[in-house]
């Protein structure tokens, strides 16, 4: 199988390059990180992420054929050759399919990413009813590995401004979640034109999200919440 | 030789998972200056693909009660286990998940709004008599759930994380505390030692030394090869845990839960073999023993599939409603990784290397314990462990479903308290040793002037083959001691090996060879070990020596990477405040 890959060694090289392999695979080779894998026994200075190879850790992010996705739940058979395989798009590039995160990660931790509540817990668990439950389902799955935020123009052009689709649905997650007591701090912190406001629902954070979530969505319903809130 | 840059700390931790970040945010809360190494961004680790729940007898399906889940645990562990530890971790079990959920876990609900809970593979009512619903569930991605809460609380706390940076050994001072790791900061190549009044090791499994296994790539026994490159020892090594179900091939887990909700196992007949082997449990029997079953039906023919090499898990009468609700991501794996739907399709499934009951031996506060002065269990001096590299031990020859997330909660928190008590904000660091980080760097310089060798990845890959042959479900004295042989000759290839990669920056291949080193000591550990264990108990089962021997064997393996050699040590029998669980028959 053809590949075309980016590479950069900042030590090495002066500007990134992208490098041709041809590999023969095994019929075992099922997804685009056992291709890499075994790239990686031939080209050991070959650098990418991974660890779960289940699609839940969220290490392996990367641009595949100009679409961002998890490498290894990519399934072999549904990529044209030669696959093309680039960073994610947007973040400085630290090594070959290596990018810096800070960025993303600096906005997911500015949201108060965990329930707020003051109030001294029950000794046992707090009531939740399975209705209020079933409203988390689609926002917390998130595994925060950047396909939908580094898809998103608005967050290519304002990464220190903009929440992103990953932060802002997580955003919604804790808004939405019936222990949460911090609802006024959550909109206030959505009030500049930039936090909330950049995105205009195009909708790529969509497209690319390897677990099926709706970045979209919640960032339309925390949208209303603010507008609600003003009239 | 110029001297490492030191940082210093109260506590250094290594390892972000359940444990880790559990242990971290006691202390973080308490206001100790913590820091958390981690090989990925804690969200990354392995805990985050636990599936099917944390086992605690909060009763909130029937009546359950703490002692039943221990008498389940000891049962479990087929009597190895530590009675002491296991009454200890079932009576905290329900404080620490009634503590996740004020976290803010997105457990499932019950209708009256109380923790969902499912049941789980040995986990019964009154002692044996009929399935409980003990595992507290967030669908089946309970570990996600549970991973990223930790995560976000340590982010309330202010913990201070040191992401993509890979311990390498411990440092010890001459009176043998431990004052410290180096670590390697996999961005920029550097290597620096971080000092900790106390240091925690947290990092997890070591599941890689086999061919087919559910763990991560991550999962390389960090932590056990430092503490065995350091000379201590490494307890119950050749009990490691097949799962029954991993996906055919793959390898990935599909959680006991599926059969918690009501999925089975069948043959080629079609027949619930299960019933034969657990009548009572059935399908929920331990996985020990449903992973022998599958290995047997396999070897007498009933597999399935072109091969007969592997059983189906059927689940499509469970219904797309439950399915959705309950097990959604199984479904997203079986559609991706067999080609199936399971909610019209049975899944194939083969048993699979998943937990190790071994690890580095600890006391139920966490601190690492090592034979001295004929005392079998005295306290290393500043180091902890806690998690899957420990062994406390809850799991003894096997593990039960949901008590290794448990297992983080307890043990996490209860050595986090224990550092806490020791007031290190007032205490000052010892000093360290002048040769602090020697060891360390003299295995950097070899990879480094390494000009041709073996390939890192062809040594690890044969590493993996000759565990997964000679380790088995199945073991014998032939099987095990031609073993032992070829894995101190792999070691020494370990130690010849080369990269290519010569670049400083994020160079994985440097990293994955570093991690080789602790994989040959948790291999040879685990051979060594099982070689010379002559009973079948738990996850070791041997056709020449097919029963439990209580009079020879009812103790724990202590093996020492120096001289390759053995010790052994009494298991706790003795619990708490309630009478023992003597040992007896164990059948489900």
């Amino acid at each position: 199988m053809r590949f075309s890959i980016y590479r950069y060694d900042p030590e090495k090289d002066a500007a990134p390059r992208m490098q041709d392999y041809d590999i023969e695979l095994d019929p075992h080779d099922r997804m685009l990180l056992d291709a890499l894998i075994r790239l990686k026994t031939v080209d050991d200075s070959l650098a990418f992420r991974r660890s779960c190879r289940e699609g839940v850790c969220g290490s392996d992010a990367m641009n595949i054929n100009g679409k961002n996705g998890l490498a290894c739940i990519t399934n072999l058979k549904t990529l044209k050759e030669p696959v093309v395989l680039r960073p994610l798009p947007g973040q400085p590039v630290v090594r070959d399919l290596i990018v810096d995160m800070t960025q993303f990660f600096a906005q997911y931790h500015s949201i108060k990413p965990y329930v707020v509540d003051d109030e001294p817990p029950p000794e046992r668990e707090r009531l939740q009813s399975p209705e209020e439950r079933e409203v988390l389902n689609g926002l917390y799955e998130c595994i925060l590995c950047a396909c939908c935020s580094t898809a998103c123009p608005s967050f290519w052009w304002n990464p220190d401004k903009f929440v992103g689709p990953a932060g802002l649905l997580n955003m919604y997650r804790f808004i939405a979640d019936s222990r949460d007591r911090d609802l006024n701090w959550r909109l206030d912190n959505m009030q500049d034109p930039y936090r909330l406001f950049r995105c205009h629902s195009i909708m790529n954070c969509v497209d690319v999200c390897p677990k099926g979530l709706n970045p979209t969505r919640a960032i339309g319903n925390i949208k209303s919440m603010v507008v609600k809130r003003a009239v | 030789m110029k001297p490492l840059e030191r940082r210093r700390f109260d506590a250094v931790i290594v390892g972000a998972g359940g444990s880790g970040m559990r242990a971290s945010l006691q202390l973080a809360e308490a206001g100790l200056s913590v820091a958390v190494l981690s090989k990925v961004f804690p969200t990354r680790s392995h805990t985050v693909a636990a599936q099917g729940g944390i086992g605690a007898s909060l009763g909130n399906m029937s009546e359950d009660h703490w002692l039943w889940h221990m008498y389940d645990t000891v049962k479990g562990s087929d009597w190895l286990g530590d009675q002491d530890a296991i009454e200890y971790m079932c009576r905290m079990a329900p404080r620490v998940v009634y503590e996740l959920e004020h976290f803010g876990m997105p457990f499932d609900r019950n209708a009256d709004g109380t923790i969902y809970q499912r049941p789980f593979g040995g986990h019964s009512a009154n002692f044996g008599e009929k399935p409980v619903q003990r595992a507290c569930a967030a669908a089946d991605r309970t570990g996600h759930a549970m991973l990223h809460t930790l995560y976000q609380r340590n982010v309330r706390a202010h913990t201070q994380f040191f992401v993509e940076w890979m311990a390498l050994d411990l440092v010890r001072d001459d009176a043998g505390a431990v004052v410290g790791v180096t670590a390697l900061e996999m961005e920029s190549g550097e290597v620096m030692v971080l000092e900790g009044k106390v240091t925690l090791l947290a990092t997890g499994g070591a599941g890689r030394i086999f061919a087919a296994s559910t763990n991560a790539f991550i999962n390389t026994g960090d932590g056990l090869g430092m503490a065995a490159r350091a000379g201590l020892p490494l307890q119950d090594m050749e009990f490691w845990q097949f799962h029954p179900t991993g996906v055919a091939g793959a390898g990935v887990l599909i959680t006991e839960g599926v059969r918690g909700e009501g999925g089975i196992l069948l043959n080629s007949a079609g027949e619930r073999f299960m019933e034969r082997y657990a009548p009572n449990l059935k399908d929920l029997a331990s996985r020990d023993v449903v992973s022998r079953s599958i290995d047997q039906e396999i070897k007498e023919g009933r597999g399935c599939g072109p091969h007969k090499d592997y059983v189906l898990l059927k689940l499509d009468h469970l219904g797309p409603d439950v399915i959705n609700k309950r097990l959604p991501s199984i479904r997203e794996i079986a559609i991706k990784f067999a080609n199936v739907d399971p909610v019209r399709e049975p899944i194939p499934v083969v048993p699979t290397i998943h937990y190790m009951m071994g690890g580095i031996p600890t006391n139920v506060h966490g601190q690492v314990v090592a034979p001295a002065r004929g005392d079998p269990a005295v306290p290393v001096e500043g180091l902890y462990a806690v998690g899957e590299c420990a062994c406390v031990s809850v799991h003894g020859a096997n593990r039960l479903g949901t008590n290794s997330l448990l297992d983080l909660l307890v043990f996490g928190r209860s050595a986090g308290d224990h550092v806490v008590a020791l007031n290190l904000p007032a205490q000052a660091h010892r000093s360290l040793p002048n040769d602090a980080g020697a060891p360390s760097l003299a295995r950097l310089a070899r990879l480094d002037g390494a000009k041709d060798g073996e390939r890192v990845a062809d040594v690890a890959a044969d590493l993996r083959r000759t565990m997964q042959s000679h380790c088995g479900v199945f073991r014998n004295q032939e099987i095990l001691s031609e073993g032992v042989r070829k894995v101190r000759e792999l070691a020494e290839r370990v130690a010849r090996t080369a990269i290519g990669d010569r670049s400083r920056t994020f160079n994985t291949a440097r990293v994955e060879a570093l991690e080789l080193d602790n994989l040959i000591e948790v291999a040879k550990a685990t051979v060594v070990s099982a070689e010379a264990r002559r009973e079948s108990r738990g996850a070791q089962a041997r056709s020449d020596y097919p029963d439990r021997d209580d009079v020879h064997w009812l103790r724990h393996t202590l093996w020492y990477r120096e001289g390759d050699r053995l010790d052994y040590k009494p298991v706790t029998l003795k619990p708490l405040t309630v009478e023992s669980f003597p040992p007896k028959v164990r059948t489900y």
